[in-house]
């Protein structure tokens, strides 16, 4: 198990390696850095101007170099002017350059500053993490306990009519993209023009003139039942139609097993048969699959928090992405490429752990 | 022109109909569920006791009963109201029934294909079986749907109503059914489905939306599964060093979160980003992504070809060569906008938008085949092969890859649709394609900003989208139902 564990780790480290040095190289192409350049000088600026501000920020460095320097593991540069005033990326303002550190990268736990945004990258990512951590919760709460109910209810008897339905559902959830649900919610729910509101409010059963709200902007201050049900609705749809799908599956399996027919032959209810044989041995698959669905939970939160305008890390991304805020980018991609890593590494232990029949010295 | 309703005069006698199926529909499901919650735990059952018991009569054979045919009145009332506009005069049907007769080449079609897949599905192999199934019926029935609005839409230039960027005065943001103010001699007088934000036509611009949609997906999957297999059946087959840096790398892909990868290749700055120069032809970063991942067909045609036929030279030598020319030339005017006749070329955003769909799926095509190949390269078929002095291609190429078509297949089907979902994705985030093009993500991102008021340019593409996956989906559970009955 150590050595198992030990490689994974270690490959894991690579890969993220390769990731962040890979988004790195795409976000300092140079025209990204031309752009940036004259998006923090001005627009008219000459190619020499852009060449000298993007040296004199260490731009320009070789990639490695500046890789390296990004990471903390090569001292951050600097730049000394004419007149021997020096500047550099450690070099804060109001700090001389004695008293700066000589390295300051992610390991130092310095993220950079966030151009757009005017702030410190690192702090930035961590609030937004936690808006969208609640968002996250939420709908994990919400989806999990209806895929898995929904699986082991289709799943218990294959090919009857519940099952057929249930099955049905499923697909159509998991042909529901984020955009597609969210569109359709807010226009059935939160447009005013929609008969459901119209009758509501006619019928003086709810205050404002919709029932729930399009935006989720005032969510991320008070999280209430009207600002927070749709964006939650609309990640947690998509991805209880596929974990609905593996548990069936799971399930059907097992129900098929001889231990399962031995059981039933013996007297025991079926309901217990359900409950304490089939369910433990049935929850071993979705377990990985629910593990291996975060990478597409963070696609949909950046979708939803894009819709519902909620400003979380999902939204944090987006922004970073389409105004080039090359430090912010990075740390944003750091957490995300951190996230999908983890999960997969977790599933797999979790696997081994569940699945007595798998054991890795 | 008077503005149409939904459902015209046709609704004034049919629309009580309807409520009344669908409350019938509603209260026989409710009571299905009551009666399985009440219904004490049977006895060990016989397997078809359920069906048994109903056939025995109770308040279960009642509302069974009444479930099938409050479902079939649905049905049946929802086509007299998609068709009955083709007989009845213009408007007398509403918005619904005038869709439906803009349908009508695709609902021949559609009646043609069924009539003739029926007929003849004994002889049509594992086509044939799909309409063994109801799920799998139900889910092609939307998927030709959507492929022969495309063809109809595409080539014939049927179906639409209106131009698909032409703004009419007067119609920004008007309701569906709503007239055009004052239509010349000869155009369509309706917005059937409304007006956009820029005062287009919806309706003809999701229509127009399906062509692009149906040209890009199932092209991008195929070209993905290409790159997959030829990567795939030779790492499952080898192992070793090869594998282990493919997998790495395939792995690298998959880690990487799919939005990200989306904004990071196509922004208009990678997109111009100049990566060298040959032949006086900038390669700029999707030149150089296409001109890897565009040779993989080529490759893998010439070696399947090969390894059949090189005991063959005349016809080997036929088949490699006309690979190589045709495929060329594709390749040339695709990948490196150098058509040498000028006639193939692929504008700059949906290159880069194929492009990056193709990167994105094929790791996953390579896992599967990857896998696929672990488990079927041990069979005693292939032992046989070999001892038969059956080089490795031959063996991995007309062996393995024919005996793993079925997963291949379901998954094609299912491939199609998450591709279809990416390129809502990219559109919805107003990635790569041109804002004015007319397909579903792109006209979800400009319908979204005034969703609150005007909800119905977003929802119509919504929908068509939804509906062209779910169908996909229907589709690839019908082929893996069917092709497990084996």
């Amino acid at each position: 198990m150590g050595t198992f564990l030990l490689r994974r780790v270690g490959v894991m480290l690579l890969t993220a390696l390769c990731l962040t040095f890979i988004v790195f190289f795409m976000t300092t192409l140079y025209p990204n850095l031309e752009k940036l350049a004259k998006t923090e000088g001005n627009f008219r600026m000459s190619d020499e101007a852009v060449a000298s501000w993007l040296d004199k920020n260490g731009y320009l460095e070789p990639l490695w170099k500046g890789y390296g320097q990004w990471l903390g593991v090569l001292p951050g540069h600097t730049y000394t002017d004419e007149d021997g005033t020096v500047t550099g990326a450690c070099i804060r303002p109001g700090m001389t350059p004695e008293e700066a550190p000589t390295y300051c990268g992610v390991l130092q736990g310095d993220w950079g500053q966030s151009i757009t945004l005017k702030d410190d990258a690192g702090t930035l990512i961590a609030t937004r993490l936690g808006l969208t951590g609640w968002l996250a919760l939420c709908a994990f709460a919400v989806m999990i306990p209806a895929a898995l109910i929904i699986g082991i209810l289709a799943g218990m008897r294959e090919g009857s009519r519940m099952d057929r339905s249930l099955s049905t559902f499923s697909i159509a959830s998991s042909a529901t993209p984020e955009y597609v649900s969210g569109v359709i919610f807010i226009a059935v729910f939160a447009a005013s023009a929609s008969p459901l509101n119209a009758w509501l409010s006619e019928m003086n059963l709810i205050d404002g003139r919709t029932l729930f709200k399009g935006s989720a902007t005032s969510a991320m201050k008070d999280i209430t039942w009207a600002n927070f049900t749709l964006p939650v609705a609309t990640i947690a749809l998509y991805g209880v139609g596929y974990i609905a799908r593996m548990t069936r599956a799971s399930m059907a399996e097992v129900m098929t097993a001889q231990y399962i027919r031995t059981a039933r032959l013996k007297g025991v209810s079926f309901r217990a048969v359900v409950l304490k044989h089939a369910l433990r041995n049935a929850l071993i698959a979705p377990f990985t699959v629910i593990m291996l669905q975060f990478p597409y939970l963070l696609t949909g939160v950046v979708i939803t928090e894009t819709l519902f305008n909620y400003k979380g890390f999902g939204w944090l991304l987006v922004h970073a992405a389409s105004t080039n805020d090359i430090q912010l980018l990075l740390g944003c991609s750091v957490v995300a490429v951190f996230v999908v890593l983890v999960t997969q590494l977790i599933s797999d232990i979790g696997y081994v752990f569940l699945n007595p029949r798998i054991r890795i010295a | 022109m008077e503005p149409l309703t939904w459902t015209g005069s046709l609704g004034t006698f049919l629309n009580p109909l309807f409520l009344f199926a669908l409350f019938a529909f509603a209260v026989s499901v409710l009571g299905f569920i009551l009666l399985n919650i009440v219904k004490p735990e049977p006895e060990i059952r016989a397997v078809n006791s359920q069906m048994a018991a109903e056939a025995a009569g109770g308040p279960g054979a009642l509302l069974g009963m009444g479930l099938r045919y409050s479902f079939f009145a649905i049905l049946a009332l929802i086509v007299i109201y998609l068709l009955a506009g083709i007989v009845t005069p213009y408007g007398f049907a509403g918005i619904v029934g005038e869709v439906g007769v803009r349908f009508t080449p695709v609902w021949i079609a559609l009646v043609l294909t069924f009539v003739l897949s029926i007929t003849y599905k004994r002889k049509l192999g594992l086509y044939g079986k799909l309409f063994d199934s109801l799920i799998g019926m139900v889910g092609f029935a939307l998927v030709m749907f959507w492929v022969f609005t495309a063809i109809f839409a595409g080539v014939f230039d049927m179906i639409i109503t209106h131009p698909v960027l032409d703004q009419v005065s007067g119609m920004k943001n008007k309701v569906p059914g709503t007239p055009l103010g004052n239509p010349e001699p000869g155009e369509y007088p309706h917005y059937l489905l409304g007006g956009d934000t820029l005062a287009r036509d919806v309706f003809s611009r999701m229509v127009a939306g399906s062509t692009t949609v149906l040209l890009i997906a199932p092209a991008a999957t195929g070209f993905a599964f290409m790159v997959g297999i030829t990567l795939g059946l030779p790492a499952g087959f080898y192992g070793g060093k090869f594998d282990t840096v493919i997998s790495f790398l395939a792995n690298l892909v998959l880690a990487f979160p799919v939005i990200l990868l989306f904004f990071l290749l196509v922004t208009p700055e990678i997109r111009e980003y100049v990566i060298f120069s040959i032949f006086s032809n900038n390669v700029t970063f999707p030149k150089f992504m296409a001109a890897i991942l565009f040779i993989f067909p080529i490759l893998f045609l010439v070696v399947l070809w090969n390894s059949r036929f090189f005991t063959q030279p005349s016809k080997r030598n036929l088949y490699v060569a006309l690979t190589v020319i045709i495929g060329g030339y594709f390749y040339l005017g695709l990948a490196w906008d150098a058509d040498p006749l000028g006639l193939i070329s692929l504008d700059g955003g949906v290159l880069i938008v194929f492009v990056s769909v193709v990167f994105v799926n094929s790791p996953t095509v390579f896992r599967i085949v990857r896998g696929l190949v672990l488990d079927i390269k041990t069979r005693d078929y292939v032992a046989a092969g070999q001892t038969r002095g059956e080089g490795p291609w031959y063996i991995m190429l007309w062996e393995i890859l024919p005996n793993a078509r079925g997963p291949l297949i379901v998954d094609f089907c299912l491939r199609i649709g998450y591709t279809t979902i990416l390129l809502g994705t990219l559109g919805f985030f107003g990635l790569g394609l041109s804002p004015e093009s007319p397909d579903w993500g792109t006209t979800i991102n400009q319908g979204r900003r005034l969703l609150g008021v005007y909800p119905h340019p977003a929802i119509v593409p919504a929908l068509a989208l939804m509906s062209l996956v779910l169908g996909l989906n229907l589709l690839a559970d019908g082929l893996r139902e069917e092709s497990l009955k084996d």
